[in-house]
C-alpha cells in the first residue's frame, strides 16, 4: 500500500488492476456489466467467436431504449424484434433481464440503481455513454462502444488507460429553485462539451453533499456531456441510507461490513487533482440551452448569444449554424422562446423527485402545449401514481406514459415532428436527437413544468412563489 | 482487423465543429444489421441539410475519401459504435480533428479507423488549403504519425498504444486471454477483500 494520498478515482482504479503492461494499459476487472437492444452487436461478435460469457451473473439485461411507451399491446415488429432479441441473448446466456413485462423494467440508469446493483466502489460498464450516472454511489461507472462490450462480456474485463482526474467544488448553496440539472448546465458552459475529455471528474463540495441521490444521478449523468469519461461523488450516509434493504445490496451484517470499507472510499487530505474548478452555488441560476450542444447554456434571465461577439471563427460558425437550426435570433430574450410540447423524462430525470418537482409547478395548471411524461421505472411509475402525482400531469393536459428512453432519443418512435420546439429534462441537444429536424432546449423538469404552462421557456421561480416545494 | 500503416487519398475538409454521434449516424438507422453496410447512414440528415458542409461527402471530387478533417470534439455523444461503423463502410480509415470524444476515439481504434490529433490552427489550416478543396490526394503515414499535404508536413498525436494497436492490427481478447491465470487469482483475492461486491441474489425481489 502507497502511504501518498490519493483520490477516490485512483483508490477504486488500484482495487480493480489485475495487471499493468509495460505501454501504461492495466486489465481492469469489472464488477457490473448492463445490457440493453443495443447490445445485439456484441452478442453477435460472442456468437462469431463460438463462445460464452464470462460472468453472466455479473450481467444485467434491461430493455429501455426501444420499448414502447404507449400501446405496449400494439408493438411495432421492427422495435418488437429489437426487444425479442434482448430476451433471447440474455435467455440463451443465463442473464437476469428487466423485461418489457417485468416490473423491475425502466431505463437502466434508473432501474438498475434503485435495485441496488449500484454500490459504492464498484466499476460498472453499459454500451451507453450515460453510465457515468452510476457515478453518484461512488461508483467507477463509464460507458463503452460494442467491442468493449463484447470484451467484458468474453473475459468480464477491460483494458483502460488511467485517466487524469479533475475535482469540481461547488461552494456555498443553491438558491431556492435550482437543482443539479442547472450545476451540471452550468458547469458544461463553463468548461465546454469537450472541456473534461480524458478526465475522470469528482464532484464534491458543500452544495454536492447537500444533493440527494437523485440530484447526484443527475449531475454524474451529464459528466459524459463535459466529455468527462466518467463523474463520481464520494460516498456518505445519503448513499448508505438509499442502499438498505434494496433488493440486490449486501444485507445485515455484509451491509455494515460493506459500509466500513465504503466510508474509505474518500480523496484523502492533499491528493493531487491534474485539475480543479469552482463553482459557487449561489452563482447558478435555472439554465436552458438555446442551440445544439450541451455547452450553448445560459441562464434563463439571458438572450440568445450573438455569433458576430464569437471567440474565434470556427465559434462564430458554429453558434450560427446552431440559430439557424434552432430558428432563433441572435439578441433575443431567452424567455420569448415559445415552445410547440415538453418531453419529462430520460435517465437524467425522470426520478420520484424529478416527477415531483414538476408536479409541484404544474399542480392546479393546465399545460398549454401537448407534452409526454415517461417517468424512469415501472417502480418510479408505481411511486407516483400512490402520491397522485400522475393526477397532476393529467389534469395539466399532459400524457402519463410507460418507462423507457423514449423522446430522448426516439428509437421507439416517440418522436418531436421536424421543425417543432420542444422544452425537454433529457440530455442532448444534438441536431435531430428527437427526431430529425426537432429543437431540443434542455433544462430541469420543474423549468420544462414551466415552460408547459406559459407556452414559452419560462423562469419557473415566478410560478413556485407562494408553493411548498 | 486490418493494419493501418499509410493512407494516401483525398481528404474530405468538414468544417464542423461538435459532429456528435448521433450526427455521424441518426438513432433510426441503428436497427439494421451490421451486414447490410452502414456507409449510407453516414451523416445523413446533415448531407441532406441545404448548404451543409457534409454535402460534401457526395462530391465526386471526394468519392474515394479516405481521410476526413474536422474541428473539436468529433464523436462526442453517445457511446454508439455504429458511427465508426458508418466512418468505416464509407471507407474512411484516418479522421483528423483537434479533440474526439473519448467512447469514439476507443471505438475507432477497435475498428482500424485513426482518431489523429492536430492542433486546432493546423485543422484550419487544412480545412481551407487549396490542394484538398480541389479533392488532391494526401498522405498519412502512421509510424512517423506524419500528414503529409503537397510540401507541408503535419505531426500528429495519437496514443501510442492505440498506434501499435492500429500498426499491427491487434485485437484485445487473444491478448486478454493470454492473462486468464492473473484474472482468477484477482477474482479469489478480491472475494476476501470485498464480499460485498457480487450481487445479493437470495435479497428480496421486491419492486425497487
Amino acid at each position: 500500500m502507497s502511504a501518498a494520498p490519493r483520490t477516490i478515482i485512483d483508490k477504486i482504479w488500484d482495487a480493480h488492476v489485475i495487471a499493468t503492461r509495460e505501454d501504461g494499459q492495466s486489465l481492469l476487472y469489472i464488477d457490473r456489466h448492463l445490457l440493453h437492444e443495443g447490445s445485439f452487436h456484441a452478442f453477435d461478435q460472442v456468437r462469431k467467436r463460438g463462445t460464452r460469457l464470462a460472468r453472466p451473473d455479473l450481467t444485467f439485461g434491461v430493455a429501455d431504449h426501444y420499448v414502447p411507451t404507449r400501446h405496449r399491446e400494439a408493438i411495432q415488429p421492427e422495435i418488437r424484434r429489437m426487444v425479442d432479441q434482448l430476451k433471447d441473448n440474455t435467455q440463451a446466456h443465463g442473464i437476469t433481464l428487466f423485461g418489457l413485462d417485468d416490473p423491475r423494467q425502466g431505463i437502466v440508469h434508473v432501474t438498475v440503481p434503485a435495485q441496488g446493483l449500484t454500490l459504492p466502489g464498484l466499476t460498472i460498464v453499459c454500451g451507453d455513454s450515460h453510465t457515468s450516472t452510476h457515478g453518484a454511489f461512488g461508483a467507477y461507472a463509464f460507458g463503452i462502444g460494442a467491442s468493449e462490450v463484447a470484451h467484458v462480456m468474453m473475459t468480464q474485463t477491460l483494458w483502460q488507460k488511467r485517466p487524469k482526474r479533475m475535482r469540481v467544488r461547488v461552494e456555498g448553496a443553491l438558491s431556492p429553485g435550482t437543482s443539479a440539472k442547472d450545476i451540471a448546465l452550468s458547469f458544461i458552459a463553463k468548461i465546454g462539451a469537450d472541456g473534461a475529455r480524458g478526465h475522470a471528474i469528482e464532484y464534491d463540495g458543500p452544495v454536492i453533499r447537500a444533493l440527494s441521490m437523485e440530484g447526484r444521478l443527475t449531475l454524474c449523468n451529464l459528466s459524459i456531456e463535459s466529455g468527462g469519461r466518467l463523474g463520481l461523488v464520494a460516498p456518505d450516509d445519503v448513499t448508505f441510507a438509499y442502499l438498505k434493504d434494496r433488493p440486490y445490496a449486501p444485507k445485515g451484517a455484509a451491509f455494515e461490513r460493506a459500509i466500513l470499507d465504503w466510508r474509505a472510499l474518500v480523496s484523502d487530505q492533499g491528493a493531487a487533482f491534474d485539475r480543479e474548478i469552482i463553482l459557487h452555488g449561489a452563482e447558478i441560476a435555472p439554465v436552458v440551452t438555446w442551440g445544439v450542444s450541451p455547452e450553448h447554456a445560459l441562464p434563463i434571465d439571458a438572450v440568445v448569444p450573438d455569433p458576430a461577439r464569437a471567440a474565434d471563427a470556427a465559434q462564430e460558425e458554429a453558434w450560427r449554424d446552431a440559430l439557424t437550426y434552432m430558428g432563433l435570433a441572435p439578441g433575443m430574450k431567452l424567455t420569448d422562446i415559445r415552445i410547440d410540447r415538453v418531453f419529462i423524462g430520460s435517465c437524467t430525470n425522470s426520478r420520484i423527485e424529478d416527477l415531483r418537482s414538476a408536479a409541484a409547478v404544474l399542480a392546479g395548471r393546465r399545460a398549454t402545449v401537448p407534452g409526454l411524461v415517461s417517468p424512469g421505472s415501472a417502480a418510479v411509475k408505481r411511486q407516483a401514481e400512490e402520491e397522485g402525482l400522475d393526477r397532476i400531469f393529467r389534469d395539466a393536459g399532459l400524457e402519463w406514459a410507460d418507462s423507457g428512453c423514449s423522446m430522448c432519443v426516439g428509437m421507439n418512435g416517440d418522436l418531436v415532428p421536424s421543425g417543432e420546439r420542444c422544452a425537454s429534462t433529457t440530455n442532448r441537444n444534438f441536431k435531430g436527437r428527437q427526431g430529425q429536424g426537432a429543437r431540443t432546449h434542455l433544462m430541469s423538469p420543474a423549468m420544462v413544468a414551466a415552460a408547459a404552462v406559459t407556452g414559452h421557456l419560462t423562469d419557473m421561480r415566478a410560478l413556485l412563489a407562494g408553493r411548498t416545494v | 482487423m486490418t493494419p493501418l500503416t499509410k493512407v494516401e487519398s483525398a481528404a474530405i475538409p468538414l468544417a464542423l465543429a461538435n459532429v456528435d454521434t448521433d450526427q455521424l449516424i441518426p438513432a433510426r438507422f441503428m436497427k439494421r444489421p451490421r451486414g447490410d453496410g452502414y456507409g449510407s447512414f453516414l451523416l445523413h440528415d446533415l448531407r441532406a441539410e441545404a448548404g451543409n458542409e457534409a454535402a460534401k461527402l457526395d462530391d465526386p471530387l471526394f468519392q474515394n475519401a479516405e481521410i476526413l478533417i474536422a474541428r473539436r470534439n468529433f464523436g462526442s455523444g453517445s457511446s454508439r459504435e455504429a458511427a465508426v461503423y458508418a466512418l468505416a463502410d464509407f471507407g474512411i480509415r484516418c479522421v483528423f480533428a483537434p479533440s474526439f470524444g473519448d467512447i469514439f476515439a476507443s471505438n475507432a481504434v477497435k475498428n482500424g479507423v485513426l482518431p489523429a490529433q492536430l492542433a486546432e490552427g493546423d485543422i484550419e489550416t487544412l480545412l481551407t488549403d487549396g490542394l484538398i478543396a480541389q479533392g488532391g490526394a494526401v498522405r498519412v503515414d502512421l509510424s512517423d504519425q506524419m500528414l503529409h499535404c503537397g510540401n507541408r508536413v503535419f505531426h500528429f498525436d495519437i496514443d501510442p498504444v492505440w498506434k501499435k494497436q492500429l500498426l499491427n492490427g491487434w485485437d484485445d481478447i487473444d491478448m486478454t486471454r493470454s492473462y486468464q491465470n492473473a484474472i482468477e487469482a484477482f477474482v479469489e483475492g478480491d472475494r476476501v477483500k470485498r464480499p460485498w461486491a457480487e450481487p445479493d441474489r437470495d435479497g428480496p425481489v421486491a419492486s425497487g
